[in-house]
């Protein structure tokens, strides 16, 4: 039989009512300044790491807060947690502290998946 | 010196707030105010932003000081004719009374933005789409309930409905609705700390003292969740619920969710008589508003000797600044007062 390559392509669409939203009180519960980002996006701007690979700190930050999870771990591998977004953040978001804390909850959904 | 006479059109904040300066400094003031009491927009409101103060102690406070012997307030009165006759001028009002004065002062205030022009939201056409103003009547009867009587578990404020806005006209921002919005989300957390609220907008313009940190404490202390995008469409779901379509424009991908209602942050456009009256006087000003002689100065002025302006007849502004300026329309007119005698 002839392969057309014909696929279901996967939405796009950020679902809010499908979304799960705990990973991000978890978050905010480890790292309440989280809370208060306006998405500005000096983070990004200021970024070492963004000078050289496609890396946003500031969409992987919404990304999580929306749940939408995938390819994120790599992303914030890219992360060299030099700390100068800490420094330039406008509303004293602990950034650094988001990014390791992502990490830790990425492995967390993980490990839970596996055992599943 | 014969006393001088003040017609102030219009009985909300900047009428009452400038007819008792004026009254103060011995000037007759007769206000006139259409609806039974005296007020105008913040009778519906329960509080003002950004600090909750109470509005009806504000509207106490502010109808109590037209007790001034000076002043004579005269409620159901609809004025529909505005005119100058030598140096006097004259207003007809609805029942055919006439009065006269030396000066007027417009102070007829805004509408708000009627919510079915905007026809993708849904207002009128679904249940539990409801505009700021019906909210807040609703945070006044303390309990908000959808219209199958159970209180929402989510909900969603939408900004800029009818501002900033070319299908609709109005290519201005309305300046109050980005805090007011806020201020409804803190209310409704505090009532209903369970429930989750979502703010969607195109830019939060947090322009005054204390704004920003009300937004901030909304973020913090009451996990309000502020989406950047303005809702495409809403419609009903088989369970009457709303689904609303928008892009999260910061996370670049569109977005949908389903909530129990809607809140359209409606906007200020000027209001009828502001526009007639303002029309009968050769000073209407963009989008229907009354033309003052300048922004940065003489706000208070038109182009006609004797006819005054103040609040948001001319244009958006919050109850605080609406109180300021009905203070410079007070000083204005005494000032003119000095110059023709």
């Amino acid at each position: 039989m002839k392969e057309w390559g014909y696929k279901i392509s996967k939405t796009r669409v950020i679902d809010l009512d499908t979304a799960d939203t705990t990973w991000y009180s978890e978050l905010t519960k480890k790292v309440p300044s989280a809370k208060k980002c306006i998405m500005c996006g000096a983070c990004s701007a200021t970024c070492t790491a963004s000078n050289h690979t496609i890396f946003s700190f500031r969409e992987c930050h919404i990304l999580f807060q929306r749940g939408q999870f995938e390819n994120l771990s790599d992303e914030l591998d890219k992360c060299m947690l030099c700390g100068k977004c800490n420094l330039v953040c406008p509303r004293r978001v602990n950034t650094r502290a988001i990014i390791s804390t992502m990490r830790l909850l990425l492995t967390d959904m993980n490990n839970r998946t596996i055992t599943l | 010196m014969s006393q001088k006479k003040i017609i102030i059109i219009g009985g909300g904040p900047a009428g009452l707030e400038a007819a008792y300066h004026l009254a103060r400094h011995d000037y007759n003031v007769t206000v006139l105010e259409k609806d039974t009491e005296p007020g105008g927009h913040i009778k519906k409101d329960l509080t003002l932003f950004p600090d909750f103060a109470n509005a009806g102690e504000i509207i106490k406070v502010l109808s109590g000081k037209m007790a001034h012997p000076n002043i004579e307030l005269k409620t159901g009165c609809t004025v529909n004719e505005l005119s100058k006759d030598g140096d006097k001028w004259f207003v007809k009002s609805n029942n055919n009374t006439c009065y006269s004065g030396d000066a007027v002062l417009l102070a007829t205030g805004f509408d708000t933005f009627d919510a079915t022009r905007k026809e993708e939201l849904g207002y009128g056409i679904y249940d539990n789409i409801i505009t700021s103003v019906e909210f807040e009547n609703k945070l006044k009867e303390g309990k908000i309930l959808t219209t199958e009587g159970n209180v929402p578990q989510r909900i969603a404020f939408l900004n800029c409905v009818g501002s900033r806005d070319e299908k609709t006209g109005n290519k201005y921002c309305s300046r109050i609705c980005c805090m007011n919005g806020v201020k409804l989300a803190v209310s409704f957390k505090e009532l209903v700390p369970t429930a989750e609220a979502y703010c969607f907008y195109i830019d939060m313009r947090m322009n005054g003292q204390h704004y920003e940190e009300l937004y901030r404490t909304a973020q913090e202390k009451y996990n309000v969740t502020f989406i950047r995008g303005r809702i495409s469409e809403a419609a009903a779901t088989y369970n009457n619920k709303i689904q609303l379509k928008s892009e999260d424009t910061l996370a670049g991908l569109p977005l949908k969710i389903t909530v129990d209602m809607l809140v359209l942050m409606v906007g200020m456009e000027s209001s009828k008589h502001t526009k007639l009256l303002s029309w009968q006087n050769g000073i209407m000003g963009e989008y229907g508003f009354a033309a003052s002689l300048g922004i940065n100065s003489q706000d208070n002025l038109t182009k006609k000797e004797g006819l005054f302006l103040a609040g948001t007849c001319k244009r958006p502004l919050s109850f605080s600044e609406t109180i300021s300026d009905a203070g410079a329309a007070a000083i204005q007119i005494m000032e003119y007062f000095k110059t023709h005698i």
